[in-house]
């Protein structure tokens, strides 16, 4: 018997020089981090303030801070496959062989739906919703630093496949029979399977701690109807979750057991359905879209509401609108794959859904306007990126419609005319309110503003390069060129794709701009200090504390008597401001306790994938009883809630009135 | 003047309405989380419900449900869930009233029942498999095996987790989170019971009257 399973030295691929010199990248930036915290003797405080952290504060930057390396991943990704298409026609192989960029576009899908898009939404939620809910934390805190980590951890596993052995190529969703082991022998699926489970656990737990934080753990007076959208928002991305990452666990379980086991759910042998597979994938799959793009349809309404200085416009019929998509997002899966034969009626009844999402969406876009509308715009950089989303995304809408109706999708299946258009909704809408979220929200975190003029600049050539980069795309669709062509023959295509590229050059310009603004803003920290806890004159509850928050949010709990209840405070506030300032007695306060688990838990859980992954069976059973004995080890602590004394938290509101007062 | 102090200062003359009532208790929160997880667990089990009635017909040549079947196994294992459910529910009135003893022997008898349950289905699988109606003999036994598995895997772990709790009565004593994780495996026991009330007729009774 093997003790390591299938691994041996054959694994790191040492004559593929292009992933050996990004492994080489890889580590040299993992060496110099590392480097870097034992140069400032940081470990003990990255230990204590960050990576035991259960603050939901900690944790979502953390999130965010995870999405943005993966971006980084993950858009190289990108940069390949529209280089690789550009150079590749006529008789060109260009520079990528088939299985490698078979594995480049599955990861590219893998990571940016996965773990950019899903954990900076994630994150966002993480950091605003308990403020803007006006309480100390979520449900569960410590559970939150787990599911952290298993995303983590997913991730984690995502990048050693660039090193260790390889990464699936049949696609970010995994179809068999190509993904069965008959057909695709390699560790590849395993790496994608396993990540998937774990990240998607974590997803799962993170979607029940938010559902329960929004409907149980409200400020006093903060009912439903009262709840800022990005509240509404998230609770109904969290409910999606609820309701369909389950649905993911059993599909990836079932082809699990088809590869491990030697199953039958979706293989060709045994009467097995591959149509199943997809039925399955998609009823996750297609709330999963909208899991990522309602957080940031809340985003918006929070940037046009407040840098407009009016209360949102139709508060309610967003509300609706939201919850509308919420249910509807369960009715379309079919969509993925008319071409799959099902009858004229069952495509039929699925057309028509599809197109009735672009009702609530459409009255929300009118929502957005007329909040503008007679409002006193102030164009920093999060409108931009929410007025870059409502045109953007008006037209990924569009098209979308137009594959909405079966006959039209018959000829535009698995063409590039649906990669401009779920690109064109994904980055329109899902990367430029995640890209308005962090802009509006990094003060908050982290005490400082980012800097608008670097800001702009990554706006502006991201908004363009995506045009360059995707309206090539829908023409070359209506052309018939279909998806993950590695080369081609047709030579009418190539300048198309040439300009594509060029696009996607013009989007690097604009992550740089987005690097160069973190290290200009950190750089220029002092100038673009908030001390009010208010940079934007906010009217939600998390601009009523300082910024950064303290580890207790409030020192009082807030107290809620109407939508907008920051605003309508300093209103108040501000009639009152003759009166004399009445005293309060301050309380201690009971915050969580830090905690190991989530940490330890996800090492194990890398353990367990990376054994399974390898079949190397000693060792995913010695993860499995490390993660069960971490859980149990946690279940007996006894104190799971350290005081915070009165005189701490006078202390820190004393400092910062004393911030203001300056 | 201070903003934070402000807020506070809302009158509050009318009574909240539940909604409006601010922060539940820690109880309410765990007890609603867990029923959440819930939910989601018996979407999972959706899931696995859908495909084996996608697949129950894909036996691919091999034996079928009406052949496989031992109807009157099922119907032990089936009391030994209902009546665990049962005693079950009786533990969580004994530790309501905090008694100690009622309370072990009511875990004692749950774990019994749960074992008793699990070794029956063990020897169905082990049964069906020695007879060549492997999971890998067909899609159909391949949906059976994972339906009724993962059940019987929730069983195994919710088996698990009640000797976990009777350990943290001995520890703890009734303190509150030991209470409420009491109260969450009740919650838990009792959906694995609704759970197998489908997997009872969807496969077992369907599958021999077809």
């Amino acid at each position: 018997m093997n003790l390591l399973g299938k691994l041996d030295w054959n694994a790191i691929p040492l004559h593929e020089p292009i992933i050996m010199g990004a492994t080489g990248f890889m580590v040299l930036v993992v060496v110099v981090v590392l480097g870097f915290i034992t140069a400032k003797g940081a470990w003990l405080y990255l230990w204590h303030e960050w990576l035991t952290s259960v603050d939901h504060k900690r944790i979502g930057a953390m999130y965010c801070i995870l999405a943005l390396v993966m971006m980084l991943r993950g858009f190289s990704d990108a940069i390949m496959i529209r280089s690789q298409q550009a150079l590749a026609a006529g008789g060109a192989q260009g520079y990528l062989p088939p299985e490698h960029f078979n594995q480049i576009f599955s990861a590219h899908g893998t990571i940016m739906i996965l773990f950019m898009a899903m954990p900076f939404v994630v994150g966002l939620m993480n950091f605003a919703v308990p403020l803007q809910l006006g309480v100390r934390d979520v449900a569960f805190p410590t559970l939150n630093s787990v599911s952290f980590w298993l995303t983590a951890s997913g991730a984690l596993l995502v990048n050693i496949s660039l090193a260790v052995g390889e990464f699936s190529k049949a696609t970010w969703w995994g179809y068999p029979p190509l993904s069965e082991m008959q057909y695709s022998p390699g560790v590849g699926v395993d790496y994608y399977l396993w990540s998937l489970q774990i990240s998607g656990i974590g997803t799962l737990l993170a979607g029940i701690n938010f559902v329960t934080t929004i409907l149980k753990l409200r400020a006093p007076g903060m009912s439903y109807m009262r709840m800022p959208v990005f509240c509404w928002t998230a609770l109904a991305a969290n409910l999606l979750i609820v309701a369909a990452f389950p649905v993911l666990t059993a599909t990836l379980a079932m082809l699990a057991l088809d590869r491990y086991l030697g199953f039958h759910f979706f293989s060709l042998e045994g009467q097995g359905n591959q149509m199943l597979y997809s039925n399955l994938f998609w009823v996750w799959g297609h709330p999963e879209v909208y899991i990522l793009i309602l957080p940031a349809f809340g985003v918006f309404s929070e940037v046009m509401a407040t840098f407009s200085g009016k209360p949102l416009f139709g508060y309610r019929s967003m509300v609706a609108a939201t919850m509308t998509i919420c249910i509807l997002s369960f009715l379309v899966w079919l969509h993925h794959f008319f071409t799959m034969g099902a009858s004229a009626n069952v495509n039929g009844f699925f057309g028509v859904m599809s197109m009735i999402i672009a009702l609530p969406t459409g009255a929300k876009v009118f929502n957005w306007l007329f909040t503008m509308y007679g409002g006193r715009v102030r164009f920093s950089v999060p409108v931009l990126w929410s007025i870059g989303f409502m045109v953007t995304f008006v037209i990924g809408g569009m098209t979308g419609v137009l594959l909405a109706v079966p006959p039209a999708d018959f000829q535009l299946h698995n063409s590039v005319f649906l990669v401009a258009h779920f690109h064109n909704v994904a980055i329109g809408g899902v990367v430029f309110g995640v890209m308005a979220g962090y802009n509006y929200w990094f003060p908050k975190a982290f005490g400082f503003k980012l800097d608008e003029r670097w800001g702009k600049a990554s706006f502006w050539c991201w908004l363009v390069g995506f045009y360059v980069a995707f309206m090539p795309l829908y023409v070359l669709g209506l052309m018939g060129m279909t998806r993950r062509m590695q080369h081609y023959d047709n030579l009418s295509w190539q300048p198309w794709l040439i300009a594509a590229a060029f696009g996607t050059a013009i989007i690097l310009v604009g992550v740089v701009c987005q690097v160069v603004q973190l290290v200009v803003s950190i750089r220029n920290r002092e100038e673009l200090r908030d001390v009010t806890g208010d940079p934007w004159n906010g009217r939600t509850l998390e601009w009523a504390t300082a910024s950064p928050p303290p580890a207790w949010n409030f020192a009082f709990q807030p107290k809620v008597a109407g939508l907008d209840a920051f605003w309508s405070s300093k209103s108040r506030a501000q009639a009152t401001k003759d009166e004399p300032t009445p005293t309060r007695k301050y309380e201690p306060v009971e915050m969580p306790k830090n905690s190991a688990t989530g940490f330890v838990t996800a090492f194990f859980a890398v353990v367990i994938g990376f054994a399974l992954i390898w079949h190397i069976w000693w060792l995913a059973i010695v993860g499995v009883f490390g993660a069960f004995m971490t859980l149990l080890a946690f279940s007996f602590r006894r104190h799971n809630e350290i005081e915070v004394p009165a005189e701490e938290v006078a202390r820190f509101v004393r400092s910062h009135q004393a911030g203001v007062a300056a | 003047m201070n903003i934070a102090v402000a807020i506070d200062q809302i009158p509050q003359d009318e009574l909240p309405s539940a909604s409006e009532a601010g922060p539940a208790p820690k109880r309410i929160v765990v007890a609603y989380g867990f029923w959440i997880f819930l939910l989601s667990d018996i979407i999972m089990f959706a899931a696995l419900f859908a495909s084996y009635a996608v697949l129950v017909r894909s036996t691919a040549g091999g034996p079928t449900g009406a052949q496989l079947f031992n109807q009157t196994t099922v119907a032990i294992e089936t009391a030994c869930l209902l009546v665990s459910s049962y005693t079950c529910g009786l533990m969580s009135l004994a530790i309501n009233s905090r008694r100690y003893l009622r309370t072990y022997l009511g875990a004692l008898i749950t774990l019994v029942l749960g074992a008793m349950f699990l070794s029956l289905e063990i020897r169905e699988f082990l049964g069906m498999i020695a007879i060549g109606a492997a999971p890998q003999r067909s899609a159909f036994l391949s949906a059976f095996f994972t339906l009724v598995g993962c059940h019987g895997l929730h069983v195994a772990l919710g088996l698990i987790w009640l000797v976990v709790m009777m350990v943290q009565v001995a520890v703890f004593g009734f303190a509150a989170r030991v209470q409420h994780r009491l109260l969450c495996f009740s919650l838990f026991w009792h959906a694995l019971d609704i759970v197998w009330v489908g997997v009872f007729t969807v496969v077992y009774l369907m599958g021999v009257s077809s």
